[in-house]
């Protein structure tokens, strides 16, 4: 099956999607341009990180009007799993593709650095292959990661069940210290309604191998290998 | 226009040197011209102090691919690739605007290593600051901080390692110096040259504005009171530009429609122009009237003189322009063809036909004046060396001593600035900042690269011979306690005013010293940066000779960190410590002093420890290695074990000391060099002293990991004995808490 991560000029974690895709999981990947109309019979579709236009308006703001968006909301329309890390959870938001906006960081520093981060739930396609149990030890790399939505979003996420990672402690218990950003109730990622467009602010495609530190994101990436096998999530075309 | 004295003497000319322009050009110049050779003949593009002495540097060695001259130096790493490095300060504008002015010095060096034909993989940076005690200080640190990382993590190059140090002398001048290291093809080293008569000279990227016109002057003249107005000559960053450049640029180097390319740093469009033309011993003719420019009215001089940033000059082969062009759109960029190359081997510049400027680009470049400076002992120096510790008080003890280091802003872990760097980008990274020398590996091989960056002022100010030496040893041994075999360096000289005779005898002393250490530990120099006139109102700042240094692994499995792995593992201590406490971390946080020698170095035996380290490593023998460097034993065992979780126990030999009160001080702090603190299984220890004795390398096993506590023992009798986790505090808080005061205040 085929990952596509889409390439905007400012994306800098394009070939770190792809390289975890193709090298590590041994999927097949293509990177497909941002000017580009046509995600090529992709299964899965990957926004990487990055700042895509320069983000220096707001981060995402531009991204949204690029060509292959019509094509990627289109695969989203049809069911077809989206995946946003970091810029790409930020673009997502700004596609209203899924609900919120950003904030810079409480502290209002770019903050790098591996956090521990929930998986909350198992029924979107990059989570059916994930625990529950143990927190994944991910890293995060932002300015504008502090998740915010009106009291009334945030109380319809959490009550249908679409905040999918939460900034958690080592032993998993959800606090002030290990959130890195401020985020609202310490979310880390959220899905939409349908649950097949998924965005989180850490980078799991930086932690697929121990020898960069930490293999713990892989299990994103298996799942989408396994939800699409399993035609859980099968796209119309 | 006339050209009068006045004009002269405020575009940084001496007479002699306006007499040789004229020589040059056989007639008055133009006010262009005269702006041209202001800056081509400024310290900063002319290196007309130090060149005589940078000669004296080894610069080949079999794996350099490509040593001084070019955009950037290249060694061979194996499996046909190259690796690309360079370091470059930065520091007059980041006093002037602490963010841009780092934020460019990143994008500067970057764009060296990209027009090489390599792709960046990682970033370091040395940094030096006043006291943070300070608020205009830390003003400037944190700005500094932030501009590395907005361009830098934009741009999507880690940050992965570097090194900050403090001293008062850096106040009004700090340094930034950034180091960039890219891969490439080892075949496929793309040269900033223009040749082939009738190619065409293009111009991409950002358009040209009056931003940093006189930058390469302003970095060759001393700070006074009136340097802060000079804001207007610091350039504005634009790393999505940069991104976009980059991206460009590679694709096109993948054609072979390039003839050559340079990036528009200092001087801009004038240097880039002359240097290719000189490189490639051809003419190179543009007309300024088609330079893309973001406002109006700019005159030919400005446009020549603009540093404008995220800019490339390139040359491409006639009949491909199509090509070029076509790449560059796809990146919504305009590659504007403004001249061509000529045979003529002159710079020519036209505005709308018009010539303004007509000078032979040799006079530029090769022909620019040099100087073999007057030099003399500076005065302090004998006085400085000398160190009567019965005349500096009482010693504190080893507890208060150890504290007080373990606070230092030298000595803090730095976790407060690289957490602001996306140092994981392009996950290649496989040592994080603050547990050695930074790694990455080569994706494609089994390799790695260790890269450090080292150099410590208060040794240099000390005796600039020997200190130099002491940077050169202390960056090859960080890469070597990752395993890494050293195998290229570049160097960045961070001095005060050449035109005094004692700076410039720091200088040349200094790049000695820097060329033997190099010679004796086979790290050929493959190309650098001067900065001088680092001096604010008259006082220099230490001299700091910034070395870095690049390693090879040969298999990244086998990397070592700083940190103890396990309880029970055996600590040994590779070389052996001296009452050595000149130019020490202890004498200045404690008693305020920056006085005596430095440690002496003998590097065949430094040379001996790198390859035992390396052999040591690749080996699997030895499961983590640190140098001892500032706060000396004591400090760099406690490091051994932050992070980790692990005590140690460990008992050494005293020290031979002229003034008995300070045996303990000594032996626990004083900063003897060609040291490690290793670890290795309680199996293996054997093995490892054998290795050592074969090479000549003394060894002691000293202690053993494990337990809640930090432990000294000399000669036999408890001299430290600490909690882990309250020495870990103290490390962990000092630097964080000068900048979260700051804001709890502001």
């Amino acid at each position: 099956m085929k990952f596509a991560v889409v390439v905007f000029p400012g994306s800098n974690c394009d070939h770190d999607a792809h390289y975890a895709a193709e090298h590590v999981l041994g999927q097949q990947a293509e990177l497909i341009w941002h000017k580009d109309t046509s995600l090529r019979g992709a299964a899965v579709v990957v926004l990487p990180g990055g700042f895509a236009h320069g983000d220096y308006l707001r981060t995402g703001a531009i991204a949204r009007f690029s060509p292959i968006m019509q094509e990627v909301k289109r695969f989203a329309d049809a069911g077809g799993p989206v995946l946003g890390i970091c810029n790409g959870f930020q673009i997502l938001l700004e596609a209203g593709m899924l609900p919120g906006a950003m904030l810079r960081n409480a502290s209002l520093h770019f903050h790098c650095e591996h956090v521990y981060v929930k998986v909350e739930q198992t029924d979107t396609p990059f989570t059916v292959a994930c625990s529950t149990e143990r927190p994944l030890r991910i890293p995060v790399a932002h300015g504008e990661g502090n998740y915010y939505a009106e009291p009334d979003v945030v109380a319809r996420l959490e009550k249908n069940r679409q905040v999918v990672f939460r900034y958690v402690d080592a032993s998993g218990q959800r606090t002030d210290a290990a959130n890195p950003n401020g985020s609202l109730n310490n979310i880390a990622g959220i899905c939409n309604d349908r649950r097949n467009v998924v965005g989180l602010m850490p980078h799991p495609e930086r932690a697929c191998e121990l020898a960069v530190g930490s293999a713990d994101g892989l299990a994103l990436f298996e799942s989408a290998v396994k939800a699409v096998s399993e035609r859980a999530f099968a796209t119309s075309r | 226009m006339t050209i009068t004295n006045e004009l002269i003497a405020q575009h940084g000319l001496t007479s002699d040197e306006y007499q040789r322009l004229v020589e040059a050009l056989k007639r008055e110049p133009t006010l262009t011209e005269l702006g041209i050779f202001s800056v081509m003949w400024s310290e900063h593009c002319s290196y007309k102090s130090s060149r005589v002495h940078l000669k004296t540097l080894p610069t080949s060695g079999q794996r350099v691919l490509q040593g001084p001259g070019e955009n950037a130096g290249a060694v061979d790493i194996g499996d046909g690739l190259a690796a690309v490095f360079k370091i470059e300060s930065h520091n007059h504008p980041s006093f002037i605007e602490p963010y841009q002015g780092a934020a460019t010095g990143v994008g500067g060096i970057i764009r060296d290593i990209f027009t090489m034909g390599a792709r960046p993989i990682a970033l370091l940076n040395s940094l030096r600051f006043g006291s943070l005690e300070d608020p205009l200080v830390r003003r400037t640190m944190a700005g500094v901080v932030s501009g590395i990382a907005g361009y830098g993590n934009s741009i999507g190059i880690p940050t992965v390692g570097g090194e900050i140090g403090f001293d008062e002398s850096y106040t009004g001048n700090p340094l930034v110096n950034v180091f960039c290291l890219g891969i490439a093809k080892a075949d496929e080293i793309v040269k900033a040259v223009a040749s082939g008569a009738g190619n065409p000279v293009y111009y991409v990227g950002a358009k040209t504005g009056r931003d940093g016109i006189h930058g390469a002057t302003m970095a060759s003249a001393e700070f006074d009171d009136k340097s802060a107005e000079k804001r207007p000559a610091v350039q504005v960053g634009d790393p999505f530009m940069e991104k976009l450049l980059l991206e460009a640029c590679l694709e096109v180097m993948q054609t072979d429609a390039l003839v050559g390319i340079q990036d528009m740093g200092a001087a801009g469009l004038t240097s880039s122009s002359c240097e290719m033309g000189a490189r490639g011993g051809a003419g190179v003719e543009i007309d300024v009237s088609l330079v893309p420019q973001r406002e109006t009215g700019m005159t030919p001089y400005e446009i020549m003189l603009s540093e404008s940033q995220e800019r490339m000059l390139l040359v491409a082969k006639r009949g491909r322009e199509a090509e070029v062009e076509r790449i560059f759109e796809k990146w919504d960029l305009h590659a504007v063809r403004i001249g061509e190359v000529t045979t003529d081997g002159r710079l020519r510049v036209r505005n709308k036909g018009e010539v303004v400027a007509d000078i032979p680009n040799k006079a530029l470049t090769d022909d620019a004046p040099r100087y073999t400076r007057p030099v003399s002992e500076p005065s302090y120096l004998k006085e400085a060396q000398r160190l009567d510790l019965g005349a500096i008080g009482q010693p504190a003890s080893p507890r208060d001593a150890f504290r007080k280091l373990l606070a230092s802003p030298g000595i803090a872990t730095k976790r407060w600035v690289y957490r602001q760097y996306d140092h994981m980008v392009r996950t290649n990274t496989l040592v994080l900042p603050g547990m050695g020398a930074g790694v990455v590996r080569i994706k494609g091989t089994r390799r790695a690269l260790a890269l450090s960056v080292d150099c410590n002022g208060r040794f240099v100010y000390l005796d600039p011979f020997l200190g130099a030496q002491h940077a050169v040893a202390e960056a090859a041994r960080n890469v070597a306690c990752a395993g890494a075999l050293p195998i290229g360096a570049t160097n960045c000289l961070n001095f005060g005013n050449p035109e005094k005779p004692e700076v410039m005898w720091q200088f040349v002393r200094a790049v000695e010293g820097m060329g033997a250490a190099c010679r004796a530990l086979d790290v050929p120099i493959t190309g650098g940066n001067v900065s001088l006139y680092n001096e604010t109102d008259g006082h220099a700042v230490l001299p700091t000779p910034v070395i870095g240094v690049v390693g090879v692994i040969e298999d990244g499995d086998r990397v070592a960190r700083r940190t103890f792995q396990a309880a029970g593992d055996v600590v040994v201590l590779l070389g052996e410590g001296r009452a050595e406490l000149g130019g020490s971390e202890y004498l200045k946080t404690v008693h305020g002093l920056l006085r005596g020698v430095p440690p002496a170095l003998d590097l065949t035996r430094e040379a001996a420890l790198q390859r035992l380290l390396v052999d040591g490593i690749s080996t699997g023998i030895i499961r983590s290695a640190h140098d001892c460097a500032e706060g000396g034993f004591a400090i760099t065992l406690a490091e051994c074990c932050f992070d980790t979780g692990f005590g140690v126990s460990a008992e050494i030999a005293s020290v031979a000391v002229g003034e008995a009160s300070f045996a303990d001080i000594a032996a626990l702090f004083a900063e003897s060099a060609s040291r490690v603190v290793v670890s290795v299984s309680a199996t293996a220890v054997s093995d490892l002293l054998a290795r050592a004795q074969a090479v000549g390398v003394p060894a002691t096993r000293i202690g053993t990991v494990g337990g809640h506590r930090i432990r000294i023992d000399v000669d036999g009798r408890t001299v430290l004995d600490e909690s882990l986790v309250e020495s870990e505090g103290i490390w962990s808080s000092a630097l964080e808490q000068y900048f979260e005061r700051a804001r709890a205040i502001a």
